[in-house]
């Protein structure tokens, strides 16, 4: 039993230690995101980020595996809302959320498609999304006037600049400790990138964070919908299983009373 | 009651079949957790059967349509995120499983003598299972699928003539396409998975054969009763059973637990690349398999032609050193001759094919462990301190190597790579040595 131990020990511990270099400098040249915390079982959150996303982002992206019906069901959403606010007029609630735009038009304006969004959160991560949607700022290079810290040269413009206003480069926050930044009330930190605040918009830099949390949010909930039952499932099925482990113990222990 | 069974037996040797394998199937009374795992690979084949028949029933093999069912799966169709996850989930945990099964294989000394069937049929089992899993991951048609897909069946091209030709008939294509995700559906949903089912078969039949070994490493048939049941043994039924199905519970409790809080694994189950779909022109930044792939990929990985070099003086070496070895002259000459033609061999070809021939052979040395092992006892309890440290150092090769599988490759991590492959073989190279090296414990008669 003592050698079992220690190899188990080993087992864990080993890999750790040899890798250990590798880990430290995949971390260094690693891009730098904004944490968010989301919870999908925040409902109103999640219907303003459906929101957000049906007015901004549907008419150049889809999210062509899911259905509207789903959404209206899933975030409480009455139905007549749904075709009100939520759907083109020509969908029905059964349809996929595909988006109007063709690919060959896309392409033709954008140089690329703009990709489907339905399982980006699963692709990507929500710190990224996160880190994404506040990184838009004004570049005189770009064909379409913007650009993106975290995402360079990117074909997408800033469609929320409505709500975020416009921002320019300002530089990097320095990585090292020890050095902190000053920011003054015109500047707003993205990462590890620094903006200089050009023009408000309709939302106050908390407002837009907190905006794109509840879009990220969304953006999570539609990459896997069952989440919402899954957890809540979950853990009736390991209750079930605790008392199903006391039960089976017990009976494994009273066959095996008299074996020596 | 007895009237019916009567009326089977007659026809049917039910049971007969059921004292042989349950009721009076004598088994060690000293399992331990290690024993679990045999019957736990077994329910995990059932699950995955039984979820992939669910998936089946709504999976559209077909190139253009393969992602979206997958997706339509998790979406529309009732209960269908519950099996696809069943199903994702269940083929890490039935690696798991056998990887610790067969630790426990090697540690108790159980592939040896009379059991030797029992476990090459289980070296097939793991080459088969290998084979399942990997045409089941094309199956999604994500771009890991496709490129992971793309970038192993490529690896034969390197076999001199036939490679091409053999990719080419492999894929069906000229790259992987709609014809490769449809004969990979043929194979995973029934060809492999009868294979399976016959090879566990026939793994239980020879056990059942010459009975299960145990931690103590000795034969309980050496001491019988006057009834000749083995004096150390119980029936398996209802003991065993009953023990099994707290170890049933238990892995329920961990395996639904990622199931239903932690199904990709944070990319490590399911892997993020994966959820876009399959896309020829857009290449995943890291092409990496699935962590049970990672320590033969690793291996694979490990072979450039500074270690070719390497390679070649260790078997230069060996070739010098057979003559001071003390045997026949014939063997000594044989020996010397492989060796030579080896370090021959290895300044001829180039690195991806050694690469490919390293993986290989990582996988065939399994199958030669029986005879490899030339330990006088069969458990670790009793053995001998050499084989314990190679235990402890071709584990953490092991795990290393699968650690370093699932990232991608840097100078440092190369090296690391191919020093963990040559641990690798060498637990196997050096085995008939170190196991015969060392004082061992005296054995007991009896279970302890
Ligand atoms: C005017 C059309 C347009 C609108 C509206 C739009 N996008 Fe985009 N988006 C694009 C294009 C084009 C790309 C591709 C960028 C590239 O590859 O350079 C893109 C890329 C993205 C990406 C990166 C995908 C990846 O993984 O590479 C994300 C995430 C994204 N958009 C989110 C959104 C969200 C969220 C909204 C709504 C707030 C939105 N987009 C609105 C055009 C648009
Ligand atoms: C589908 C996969 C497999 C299934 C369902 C399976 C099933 C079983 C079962 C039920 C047992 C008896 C219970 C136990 O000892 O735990 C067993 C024993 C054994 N298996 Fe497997 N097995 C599988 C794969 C393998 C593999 C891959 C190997 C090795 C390469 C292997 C080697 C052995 C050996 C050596 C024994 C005898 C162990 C002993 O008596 O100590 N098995 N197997």
């Amino acid at each position: 039993m003592k050698i079992g131990n220690s190899i188990m020990a080993l087992m864990v511990a080993l890999p750790f230690v040899v890798s250990a270099p590798n880990v430290m400098a995949a971390t260094a040249e690693g891009v730098v995101l904004d944490s968010v915390h989301i919870d999908s079982g925040d409902t109103p959150s999640l219907q303003r980020g459906a929101a957000l996303f049906v007015n901004y982002c549907l008419s150049c992206h889809g999210a062509a595996y899911m259905r509207y019906e789903r959404l209206a069901y899933d975030l409480d959403i009455p139905m007549e809302t749904l075709a009100e606010d939520f759907m083109f007029t020509t969908d029905k609630p059964g349809d996929l959320m595909k988006t109007a735009m063709t690919e060959d038009d896309a392409k033709e304006w954008f140089g690329v498609a703009p990709p489907d969004l339905t399982l980006v959160s699963r692709v990507r991560n929500n710190e990224w999304l996160y880190t994404y949607l506040r990184a838009f700022y004004l570049d005189e290079n770009s064909p379409n006037g913007w650009n993106n810290s975290l995402f360079e040269n990117v074909a997408m413009p800033h469609v929320l600049y409505e709500l975020q206003g416009a921002q320019t480069l300002v530089g990097h926050v320095e990585t090292d400790e020890g050095a902190a930044v000053e920011t003054s009330a015109h500047q707003n930190i993205v990462g590890d990138t620094i903006f200089e605040i050009q023009k408000v918009g309709k939302n106050s830099p908390e407002e837009f964070d907190m905006a794109m949390r509840d879009l990220v949010n969304f953006l999570s909930y539609l990459a896997e919908p069952a989440q919402l039952q899954r957890r809540s499932i979950g853990i009736w099925v390991l209750a079930w299983l605790a008392v199903l482990f006391v039960v089976s113990f017990l009976l494994k222990k009273e066959y095996w009373r008299d074996i020596h | 009651m007895s009237n019916f069974m009567e009326w089977v037996d007659r026809r049917f040797p039910a049971t007969k079949v059921w004292n042989e394998h349950l009721a009076e199937y004598w088994t060690p009374k000293n399992f331990n957790f290690w024993y679990y795992f045999g019957s736990l690979a077994m329910l995990v084949l059932v699950i995955q059967i039984v979820t992939g028949i669910f998936l089946t029933m709504h999976y559209k093999p077909d190139a253009s349509l393969a992602f979206a069912s997958v997706e339509y799966i998790m979406r529309d169709v009732p209960w269908g995120w519950l099996m696809r996850y069943l199903h994702s989930t269940g083929a890490s945990a039935f690696f798991v499983i056998v990887y610790l099964h067969m630790f426990r294989g090697l540690i108790y000394g159980s592939s040896r003598e009379p059991r030797e069937l029992v476990w090459l049929i289980g070296c097939v089992i793991f080459v088969t299972l290998m084979a399942e899993a990997f045409m089941g991951y094309l199956l999604p048609w994500g771009n890991m699928s496709y490129w992971g897909a793309q970038v192993i069946i490529s690896l034969f091209d390197v076999i001199p003539y036939l490679g091409p030709i053999l990719t080419e008939w492999i894929r069906g294509d000229f790259v992987v396409s709609d014809a490769t995700l449809n004969r990979f559906f043929a194979f995973h949903v029934i060809a492999l998975p009868l294979v399976l089912c016959a090879l566990v078969f026939l793994h239980i039949v020879a056990l059942h054969k010459v009975g299960s070994n145990n931690p103590d490493g000795i034969e309980i048939k050496d001491n019988k009763d006057e009834n000749g049941k083995p004096l150390d043994g119980i029936a398996f039924h209802p003991y065993y059973t009953v023990k099994d199905l707290v170890g049933v519970v238990v892995f329920f409790m961990v395996y639904l637990g990622v199931v239903f809080f932690w199904p990709d694994g944070s990319g490590v189950l399911l892997e993020k690349d994966n959820f876009a779909p399959a896309n020829s022109l857009q290449t995943p930044p890291d092409i990496v398999p699935l962590w049970y792939f990672t320590p033969f990929y690793s291996i694979l990985r490990a072979s450039t032609s500074d270690f070719l070099l390497i390679l070649t003086v260790i078997t230069g070496v060996a070739a010098v050193a057979t003559f001071f070895i003390d045997t026949k002259r014939s063997n000594k000459i044989s020996a010397f001759i492989c060796y030579a033609l080896l370090a021959v061999g290895l300044s001829i070809f180039d690195a991806k094919f050694w690469g490919v021939v390293m993986m290989g052979s990582a996988i065939v040395v399994l199958f030669l462990l029986p005879w490899l092992d030339k330990s006088p006892v069969k458990s670790i309890r009793y053995r001998s301190m050499p084989f314990k440290i190679a235990v402890g150092i071709f584990v953490i090769a092991f795990i290393s190597l699968g650690y370093l599988g699932m990232h991608p490759v840097s100078e440092l991590s190369t090296i690391q790579a191919q020093l963990c492959t040559i641990l690798y073989f060498s637990f196997f190279a050096l085995m008939p040595f170190y196991t015969a090296w060392g004082k061992t414990k005296p054995v007991p008669t009896r279970l302890t």
